[in-house]
């Protein structure tokens, strides 16, 4: 579970996230074993979990930040960077994975010119290898954010992620 | 919400008033149907399954509604955004009741079609429906096509045929009269030996007895005990517990609650994947209305006894399907493994004792309750009872969700229920339990599936992935796969686990990248039994399975990379060379242009000219498949 640990980027927040984590951590007060849960909504609400995200969780309660942050790194949903504006998963789980994904995925890193994990500089893509997303009756699969594409051929991946590339430029 | 529980009359009422709303519907196994009554004069039902989701389920459903306020039929035809169908090849899926027409790879465009000539014309589409025959030519019932003629849905059996969204068709099909039942006329013992009568072991991979699991849980004295249901669900490839959880959560539920009552828990917990978003939508929504008609709750059911349920996501961590580290992910920590004993039974969540269960053993449960333990112990084999369910992936023709018996050879889920394997290949291996299992080759097609059978050859039932290979696929890189796989997922915890899988994946580097040696792939035997031998958790145990079948089964494969240096199914790239077959070659420069390095040099319609430059050549596979004529091998 190799990370990167650090950003270069500063935190800014807004002021509707910032009232929407106070929100979230108020209504953990009561649960039993808040942690996954306050740390699951906050990268909902900020993209992904700075030191400063932590720190806050930590001190609301009183958990050593030391535990916080053990948590962060052991599971891998849990980002430390922030991640591209489109993030695109190709699933490796088995069905995907006897039907070609590994070529997919080897083709997209050339496309996007990322490692898997990787997100590039205008952060506009993330390529991620993720894990089995259940759809293996479509197998191979890759997904953009919350769109699916499933029976894949590799002549398709030009096209798809022009689309985004476009919408991207596009909305600036 | 206190103003709107129901009591058990209330209940029944609704059981009885929904049942005649459903009773077109028919349930996909052949034994059961229902007949006659008054409901509207068609229902239509929609795959809301991921798969079919995935492939444009939501936007035929809205479709049709859209479609069926132009023509004015809203009340005459119901709509149901169900569960997986089973047959995720063939989706998205539509089914249009009282006569059961199958309509397979629907699209948006074609909803108004099917409107117009079916639903007011009463003709169904041909075009879209399954076409299956029998030996007289006449069309089959999609009960008795082969995909669905072999399995046997118990747990399965609701998930397409209602909607998982509304409370009262699932109770129409006697829903949480179990649990009525359990309470009203059982002790909490005669409902444990039921279960232990029942034969029902546990589904989530370790086939532990489940009625001794809870006898176990019920014995611990506590104040305070916890039932959690295990929907983690890490297996690569398998998706049981997700259709379940989308297809049918109140049976889950359900049986939650049974098991508060016999072990004396008023708290339960679902730990679900965080990549299931529709399951856990669906049974949020469960949960809700659960609340509403006061079933769940501080008098559940008006029973006296109470209980409540929560949801906890996972974050992508496969060891959290391991049951102490789930535990431990439900507490806010890192998911790693616990020495056991103590079991969670005695000690589990919060230190209290827990009973922990898989989705599908779960759902299991208020069937035997309704039907007796005897019912459930019919089916099956001597030591593995009831039915299992499958996620059918990989190189097969029907891929998608089925039920079995226990029992039910590999040939008969392969070639019967999986129409076997496209484009006309041979199977080479079908793989079960995931990362803890292994690769069963073609002799052993006829082996009975079940707990014991699946062991005896070196593999195990896991959780149901079921994945199927061909020639095509080497068995070496499958091995690979699978370590890779578990040495990412080790919680790092023990030293065999974590740098015994390491070396063990290094080692199959080198015979994938012909620098292995005969001697190493004996290193690997004995390597993978010391992993097996002291690892601390199920992962680290089983992770060399996957290996140890492939050598056992495959191991000319893994001499042909170490003596031969070739990868026979063509997929070890430090093992191929490509090249262009000049008599098959016709010049037409299509490769040529598929090339992204510029690897292929030749000249239009000059096939003695077609040379592949191996210096510049990237092994990308670019070429293959633009060659009409297979003149590219490797
Ligand atoms: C590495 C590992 C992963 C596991 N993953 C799952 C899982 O995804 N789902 C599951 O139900 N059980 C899983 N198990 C098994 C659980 O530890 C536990 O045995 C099971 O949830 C008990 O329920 P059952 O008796 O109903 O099968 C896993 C075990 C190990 C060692
Ligand atoms: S066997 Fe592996 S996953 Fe299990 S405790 Fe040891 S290191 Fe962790
Ligand atoms: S395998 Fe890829 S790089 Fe090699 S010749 Fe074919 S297209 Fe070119
Ligand atoms: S293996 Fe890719 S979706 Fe399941």
């Amino acid at each position: 579970m190799n990370k990167l640990k650090t950003t270069q980027d500063a935190f800014v927040e807004t002021e509707e996230q910032r009232q929407a984590f106070d929100k979230v951590l108020d209504s953990l007060k009561k649960t039993p074993g808040p942690l996954m849960g306050a740390l699951q909504q906050a990268q909902d609400i900020y993209g992904y979990l700075p030191i400063e995200v932590q720190n806050r969780i930590a001190e609301y309660f009183g958990i050593p930040l030391a535990d916080v942050y053990g948590v962060v790194t052991f599971y891998s949903q849990f980002n430390l960077t922030p991640k591209g504006k489109y993030k695109v998963g190709v699933c490796m789980g088995t069905a995907c994975y006897v039907l070609s994904a590994g070529p997919i995925l080897e083709r997209l890193k050339t496309m996007l010119g990322l490692q898997a994990g990787g997100t590039d500089a205008e952060k506009l893509f993330t390529l991620e290898a993720t894990r089995c997303i259940g759809c293996c009756g479509l197998a191979p699969v890759i997904t953009v954010n919350e769109d699916v594409y499933g029976k894949l051929k590799i002549d398709d991946l030009d096209g798809i992620i022009n689309k985004y590339r476009g919408m991207g430029k596009d909305n600036g | 919400m206190a103003n709107k529980i129901k009591t058990l009359q209330e209940l029944q009422e609704i059981r009885e008033r929904v049942a005649k709303t459903v009773v077109n519907r028919k349930t996909l196994s052949p034994e059961d149907s229902f007949g006659g009554g008054e409901c509207p004069k068609h229902h239509v039902l929609v795959c809301g399954g991921t798969g079919c989701v995935s492939g444009g389920g939501r936007v035929i459903f809205d479709e049709f509604k859209v479609r069926l306020v132009e023509h004015e039929l809203e009340t005459q035809v119901k709509m149901v955004f169900t569960g997986c169908f089973g047959l995720c090849a063939k989706g998205p899926i539509v089914v249009v009741y009282p006569d059961g027409t199958f309509y397979q790879l629907v699209e948006q465009k074609d909803v108004e079609e099917i409107v117009r000539e079916h639903l007011i014309g009463g003709k169904p589409v041909a075009r879209l429906a399954s076409k299956e025959k029998d030996e007289c030519g006449n069309e089959k019932t999609i009960a008795n096509s082969a995909f669905y003629k072999s399995q046997h849905k118990i747990v399965l059996q609701k998930c397409g045929l209602i909607d998982p969204e509304n409370i009262d068709e699932y109770l129409a099909y006697d829903g949480y009269l179990a649990y009525e039942k359990a309470v009203r006329n059982m002790s909490q013992d005669e409902l444990i030996e039921n279960l232990k009568a029942s034969g029902l072991r546990g589904r989530g991979g370790g086939g532990f007895t489940t009625g001794m699991k809870w006898q176990f849980a019920k014995n611990s004295v506590s104040d305070q005990k916890y039932v959690v249901c295990n929907a983690d669900e890490g297996d690569p490839g398998a998706f049981m517990d997700r259709s379940i959880l989308e297809g049918d959560p109140h049976a889950v539920i359900e049986a939650m609650m049974i098991a508060g009552y016999a072990i004396g828990a008023t708290m339960g917990y679902v730990y679900v994947r965080a990549e299931y978003p529709i399951a856990v939508d669906r049974l949020k929504v469960a949960l809700e209305q659960a609340r509403e008609y006061g079933i769940l709750g501080k008098n559940a059911m008006g029973l006296g006894f109470e209980f409540d349920i929560d949801i906890r996501l996972g974050a992508g961590a496969f060891v959290c399907g391991e049951e102490t580290a789930l535990l431990r992910s439900i507490e806010g920590g890192r998911g790693e493994p616990k020495q056991r004993p103590p079991f969670p039974a005695v000690k589990g969540l919060f230190d209290k004792p827990t009973l922990i269960n898989n989705v599908e053993t779960l759902a299991a449960i208020p069937h035997i309750i309704l039907k007796g333990p005897m019912w459930f112990s019919s089916i099956g084999t001597e030591k593995s009872k009831g039915t299992k369910v499958f996620a059918l992936g990989g190189k097969i023709k029907n891929t998608g969700l089925v039920e079995i018996p226990m029992g039910t050879t590999l040939r008969t889920v392969i070639e019967e229920i999986g129409e076997g394997i496209p484009g006309g290949k041979k199977f080479k291996a079908a793989q079960t339990g995931g990362p803890s299992g292994g690769c069963i080759p073609a002799s052993h097609m006829d082996s009975p599936i079940d707990f014991d059978a699946l062991i005896e050859l070196g593999s195990m039932m896991g959780s149901g992935g079921l994945i199927v290979m061909d020639e095509d696929n080497c068995m070496v890189d499958i091995a690979k796969f699978y370590l890779e796989f578990t040495v990412e997922e080790s919680c790092g915890k023990c030293t065999p686990c974590r740098i015994g899988n390491k070396r063990l994946y290094e080692l199959l580097e080198k015979v994938s990248e012909g620098t292995a040696e005969v001697s190493d792939l004996d290193k690997m035997e004995q390597l993978s039994k010391y992993i097996k031998e002291n690892s601390l958790c199920g992962l680290g145990q089983t992770a060399p399975n996957p290996v140890l079948s492939t050598l056992k089964y495959f191991r000319d494969e893994y001499m042909s990379h170490v003596v031969d240096k070739k990868c026979p199914a063509g997929v070890c790239t430090n093992l191929l060379t490509y090249s262009i077959l000049q008599d098959k070659c016709i010049g037409c420069t299509l490769c040529q242009r598929a090339c992204p390095v510029g690897a292929i040099s030749g000249e239009l319609k000059k096939p003695e000219t077609f040379v592949i430059d191996v210096n510049k050549c990237i092994k990308c596979d670019a070429c293959v498949p633009k060659c009409k004529f297979k003149a590219i091998v490797k």
